[in-house]
């Protein structure tokens, strides 16, 4: 059972539920801060410490965390060719948020629009749609990425394209399945009647209803999106070594793990907390918007 | 059931060819083709285009590709150019290293993952059912990949219980399929979970109760039974999301699988072999989502009658 499973078994209706009252619980803040810390990172750290991934400083590698270099205090150590771990951190921050949003984006516009436009007409467009999502489905989208990225010319944009060409198929079937039932009600048939086209009434009258389950389905999204590209990057398929990410660093460290342990653990570090907080998000979204009894 | 059974059949057939086209559009996309690979940067102008020719690139697309479905369906996919050898052929060497593995896998995900379930969905809302809620969701953010680099660092090299690397014995297996497992167990355990709370509130539970069962014996007799069919249902569904796993899995441990050897192989640029390890892949996928799809449809009629409309 996969996310969109979940968010399909009890599609919302168009009433929202009245707001009940809730015990609060000041933990539950947790996750949307660390989320918050390292968006902070992603944005303003670059500007405040000066890292060049392809210089080298053979005198200062594999450096215990606390250490002092020329350029100041490693906190994190240094990695095998003398590069600051805690900048690797902050800069693979950035990589993380901009591929995640770029494929989250990606195939959440796809996924919604040919979902909506395949719920919403039946017929030969939604037979198309529906067996592409079938295959889709039924094959590793990880694989295909791996395929796709390792055999490509490497760069951030067919990073971005090599994970968004499976991604996609969650949004649609989402979309499509709460804009069948939608579409059998009453104001759209009154918009019909009203003589308001497709497209318009596609736009005003349906995809408002889709709203509260995609953004819960594309915060899981962005989770898996991170997670994949990061293993991408740890598999050397990915981006090109002069940009910055998780992944790659923690492939860095690998040889070097009985020594200098900093190298792969800081990144992985950093990586599993943003994954497990967008997933906390997530999982309270979706139970929101599926109405399900906590 | 019949026409059940052939429409998930024609959508198997479909997704194969979907996978075939994909890679054959990928690997023409790609920078250098078969013959400048094999021939490497040092082969002359003449020497590539004679290579090229034996292996039909120089015809046009349509015909290249129509050829390509041939060999597909003969299951010939040509000589790996790092191996010298067929593709196919070092595939299937690879394939019973990656059944042991996912199959290991398999079994431990769902040994925890009911008794897991079990534990959470015995007493909903309770605290522990709310822990086993919070640990099998971070089990299923986990990055996969560095757990297991976690796992090499404490069991191989602090603690040397288990070695780091490598394939053929029981201790070699261990850390891999453990790691392969872990997001795997959260889900059958969530999936455990839900089923057992809903199976407490049926009546026959109060029976058995009334009757004078002990609580184990009300679980295990009764509640437990019944909320096994998700459970059968998402692992078989999930064994694409599984063989994903276990191709970077692989590559982590040193796991003699297929899955090293497609990353090696995209790696290398040998499209021969990554080729014959997807359409292989794909045919796993296919034919154990199919059992799943029967066992299914056999056990709930409710999805045979769908199928229908």
């Amino acid at each position: 059972m996969t996310q969109s499973d979940i968010l399909l078994t009890e599609a919302p209706g168009p009433v929202a539920p009245p707001a009940r009252r809730r015990r609060r619980r000041p933990l539950a803040a947790i996750p949307y801060v660390i989320i918050g810390l390292y968006v902070l990172a992603a944005t303003i750290g670059p500007l405040l410490i000066d890292y060049d991934p392809v210089a080298t400083e053979v005198t200062e590698r594999l450096l215990p965390p606390g250490s002092a270099t020329e350029s100041g205090t490693a906190w994190l150590g240094t990695d095998a060719v003398g590069r600051d771990v805690l900048a690797q951190v902050v800069y693979g921050a950035r990589t993380s948020f901009i591929i995640g949003i770029a494929v989250v984006t990606a195939c959440g516009l796809i996924g919604v629009v040919l979902g909506a436009l395949a719920g919403y007409s039946g017929g030969l467009p939604d037979a198309a749609v529906s067996r592409t999502i079938d295959v889709l489905m039924a094959f590793p989208g990880i694989l295909l990425a791996i395929v796709i990225a390792g055999l490509l010319e490497r760069g951030m944009h067919v990073v971005i394209i090599a994970l968004s060409v499976g991604g996609w198929v969650g949004f649609a079937r989402l979309s499509r399945s709460i804009t069948m039932s939608t579409r059998e009600r009453d104001w759209v048939d009154a918009a019909r009647i009203m003589g308001v086209s497709k497209a318009a009434t596609l736009k005003r009258h349906i995809v408002p209803f889709l709203t509260g389950s995609v953004v819960a389905l594309a915060t899981i999204e962005l989770a898996s999106a991170v997670l994949s590209e990061a293993a991408l990057s740890f598999l050397g398929l990915g981006l090109p070594p002069h940009i910055v990410s998780w992944g790659q660093a923690i492939a860095g460290g690998r040889e070097h793990l009985a020594t200098a342990w900093w190298i792969t653990v800081f990144p992985g570090i950093a990586l599993t907390v943003l994954v497990v907080c967008i997933g906390l998000v997530g999982d309270r979204l979706t139970r929101r918007f599926t109405r399900k009894r906590d | 059931m019949t026409y059940f059974i052939v429409k998930r059949l024609a959508i198997g057939l479909l997704t194969i060819w979907g996978v075939v086209t994909a890679v054959f559009i990928v690997v023409r996309l790609a920078p250098g083709d078969q013959a400048t690979v094999a021939l490497g940067p040092d082969a002359s102008a003449a020497e590539v285009a004679a290579l090229r020719h034996t292996l039909g690139l120089d015809q046009p697309l349509l015909v290249q590709y129509l050829s390509y479905l041939g060999d597909v369906v003969r299951l010939d996919f040509g000589d790996s150019y790092r191996f010298g050898r067929p593709a196919m052929d070092q595939v299937l060497e690879r394939f019973p290293a990656t059944a042991e593995l996912t199959l290991a896998a398999t079994v431990i995900a769902i040994v925890a993952g009911l008794i897991l379930g079990v534990i959470a969905g015995k007493k909903p809302g309770s605290g522990l059912d709310r822990a086993v809620s919070t640990v099998t969701l971070g089990m299923q953010a986990l990055p996969p990949f560095w757990v297991g680099i976690m796992f090499i660092l404490i069991f191989a090299l602090q603690l040397q219980v288990l070695p780091s690397a490598g394939g053929g014995s029981l201790a070699n297996l261990v850390l891999p399929a453990v790691t392969l497992a872990i997001p795997f167990t959260a889900l059958v355990a969530r999936m455990t979970r839900s089923g057992v709370a809903e199976t407490m509130s049926e009546a026959f539970v109060q029976t058995a109760r009334s009757k004078g069962l002990t609580e184990t014996q009300v679980l295990t007799g009764h509640v437990v039974k019944n909320s096994l069919i998700p459970v059968v249902t998402v692992v078989g569904l999930q064994v694409g999301t599984l063989l994903g796993g276990a191709v970077i899995i692989e590559t982590v441990f040193a796991w003699p699988g297929l899955g090293s050897l497609l990353v090696s192989a995209v790696g290398n640029r040998d499209y021969a072999v990554v080729q014959a390890a997807t359409v292989l892949i794909a045919l796993c996928v296919i034919v154990l989502n199919l059992a799943a799809d029967i066992i299914n449809a056999k056990l709930d009629p409710r999805i045979r009658l769908e199928a229908r409309r």
